[in-house]
């Protein structure tokens, strides 16, 4: 791996609306994220995480600062290669866990590899394994609405990992989830990281937290606390951070 | 990737039922009513056409007393009549050097004809002279026409039409059988020597429902003779001279008949009338056609509509696509695929309607289906889904991820 850091933000600010009514959602954020960290970003309501997970994400564009997704400045890329980007590099998975509706699980996670112009019979075993990877073989044809927000979040998961992306962004993931869920779908982010995915993980809850080995928290836009835990998922690439 | 698209666009429709149906109504609607319409439209013009083909070439046709057209609406005024001496005047070439041929006729009203017990009244029994056949475009299929020697024997013979002989022997009577027989005709027996080739209807009456005898004979027999005839029909020398006949007719007319004015003779150019007529059909197809096409555009202003909807009902579904990475033209194509298919199926089921709907007759009228307007009715029905699925696709495509995915 190189040492280039797979995220780079540097200063970045956000704002919302004009003049007297402007919000400051971020106010200068500087963070690096190396290649297969596993990072917890806590916050309360309003403090700016899920605005700053948008513009990791490449749903949403910074007001000033820049931002490096594997050295490359994401303000130069047009909207065709932010697709692109958030096709193969991020797998997003949600609080709400935005499957499609009516839609079969199957379809859900084949839907990224379509999108990304992969062949009927490759997309079909990708699809496939990818939900058996989170445990729902058995689960292919049913809807959303046939299964539990576990099950749920479980297909999303399977959607977001399913193009073989080397970032996974979660915002409050387990946010519906009972604990049991909260479980499961906390295992499957630690396997995800085993596997050698960078994994950010935004949560207002101790115990999301505390699996990652890393914490930032936020307050008001700015970051206030930048942790390393220890004694915590001995990866061999934690240790060659900063 | 194509395949994905309609399945997806499937899937939409699909899962609105009620709405789609409802959209693909509209389509059906104003596809059904282009094709039958139009069907309509050239149903009518195809009646006047074979009107035209029954008239006989270049010919006109002469009636005494005229008719009144507009007010009174048509009310018969005999105080002018067509005399012998007026047919004499006319065949005269110095008079009217553009008349090639006269042919007078005398009706006998109400005559009964009985055949082996059998008895019915033909619709028309007229005495005319041998070249009725030719210039009336009546060929015989059976048996043969009279002569000028039967005309001048004033023999007791007739020439029937085809739904005569059907009246009397029957639907499946054979026609041919008759040719020899006696008939009695108001009472008077003749001998059938002909049977006309079926013509069937000129769209306003039966031209098979006829009996032809010589003038001569039926002076003699059934209507007397009162030195008139009841109607003339003239053939032109060729087909430029109609209109000049026309005139030569009215002025021998006019010269004949001192105390008669141009209105008492009503001398109808019927080819000139009725290829008038078929123009105006065409126009009045054309008419339908494009009332039947403002329906099949109202029909996609629905669909624009019903895309519009499903557009912002959807559009935190758009935010999540775009999230897991589908491109501007990804989304564009799902619901232009989306807004096709609706107009489409519609487009379809319109052409079923329509084609089915041309089975019927339509104030009065055998609808046609043609090909032309069934092709351009799901075409443009296609096209429509194409046009106003732009707008709302578009809308769709250019939405940003975040304010999608942040849409409740």
């Amino acid at each position: 791996m190189s040492d280039t850091p797979v995220i780079a933000l540097r200063d970045i600010t956000k704002t919302y609306g004009e003049s007297a009514t402007t919000v400051h959602a971020l106010r200068g954020v500087s963070i690096d994220i190396a290649h297969g960290e596993y990072l917890a970003i806590m916050g309360a309501s309003g403090s700016g995480k899920s605005t700053l997970m948008h513009i990791i994400g490449c749903l949403d564009q910074p007001t000033d600062g820049q931002y490096f997704l594997d050295g490359v400045p994401v303000a130069t890329l047009d909207s065709f290669a932010l697709g692109v980007v958030r096709n193969r590099k991020i797998g997003f998975v949600f609080q709400s866990f935005n499957l499609i509706p009516r839609t079969t699980a199957f379809a859900n996670v084949e839907l990224p590899l379509v999108y990304a112009g992969v062949k009927k019979a490759e997309r079909r075993e990708r699809a496939r394994s990818a939900l058996e990877s989170v445990g729902l073989g058995d689960r292919l044809d049913h809807t959303p609405n046939q299964l539990s927000g576990g099950q749920q979040q479980r297909v999303a998961i399977a959607r977001a990992i399913v193009t073989n992306p080397s970032i996974v962004l979660a915002d409050e993931p387990t946010g519906a989830l009972d604990s049991e869920s909260t479980a499961e779908v906390l295992d499957r982010f630690d396997g995800l990281h085993r596997e050698g995915r960078t994994v950010i993980v935004i949560t207002h809850e101790h115990d999301v937290a505390e699996r990652a080995a890393r914490v930032i928290r936020l307050r008001d836009g700015a970051v206030i606390e930048d942790v390393r835990q220890s004694g915590h998922l001995p990866s061999s690439r934690v240790g060659a951070q900063r | 990737m194509n395949f994905s698209s309609v399945t997806i666009a499937l899937r939409g429709i699909i899962a609105n039922k009620m709405r789609s149906a409802l959209t693909t109504l509209g389509i059906m609607i104003g596809v059904a009513s282009v094709i039958v319409l139009v069907g309509v439209g050239s149903g009518s013009a195809a009646a006047s056409r074979k009107q035209l083909e029954g008239l006989g070439s270049n010919t006109l046709t002469v009636i005494a007393g005229g008719f009144g057209f507009g007010r009174g609406g048509g009310t018969q005024s005999r105080k002018v009549t067509i005399t012998d001496a007026d047919v004499k005047a006319l065949e005269d070439k110095q008079n009217a050097p553009d008349i090639a041929q006269i042919v007078p006729t005398v009706n006998a009203s109400n005559a009964t004809a009985v055949l082996d017990g059998a008895s019915t009244t033909p619709q028309q029994v007229q005495g005319t002279t041998p070249n009725f056949s030719s210039v009336r475009n009546y060929p015989v299929q059976y048996g043969r026409f009279f002569t000028q020697a039967d005309y001048d024997a004033h023999a007791n013979v007739v020439v029937v039409g085809s739904t005569v002989v059907k009246n009397l022997l029957g639907e499946q009577a054979d026609l041919s059988s008759v040719v020899g027989k006696p008939i009695k005709i108001g009472g008077k027996t003749f001998s059938i020597i002909g049977v006309f080739k079926t013509k069937g209807s000129n769209g306003i009456q039966d031209q098979d429902n006829l009996a032809i005898m010589p003038l001569s004979t039926i002076r003699d027999t059934l209507s007397g003779n009162s030195g008139t005839v009841d109607g003339l029909t003239i053939q032109a020398a060729n087909a430029g001279a109609t209109t000049a006949a026309q005139s030569e007719v009215t002025s021998v007319l006019l010269a004949q008949h001192k105390n008669a004015s141009q209105s008492d003779y009503l001398v109808l150019n019927q080819a000139s009338l009725l290829s008038t007529q078929a123009q105006n059909n065409r126009t009045f197809t054309v008419l339908l056609g494009a009332v039947a096409g403002i329906s099949l555009l109202v029909g996609g202003i629905g669909v624009m509509n019903i895309m519009l909807v499903t557009v912002t009902e959807r559009t935190r579904e758009i935010g999540i696509r775009k999230a897991i990475g589908a491109q501007h033209s990804h989304i564009l194509i799902q619901f232009l695929v989306e807004a096709v298919l609706l107009a489409g199926i519609g487009g379809m089921l319109g052409v079923a309607a329509g084609v089915a709907g041309t089975h019927f007759r339509i104030v009065n009228v055998q609808p046609l289906v043609e090909p032309y307007a069934v092709f351009l009715a799901f075409g443009f029905a296609v096209f429509t889904g194409l046009f106003f699925g732009i707008y709302p696709a578009n809308r769709a495509a250019t939405l940003r991820p975040i304010d999608a995915l942040r849409y409740e």
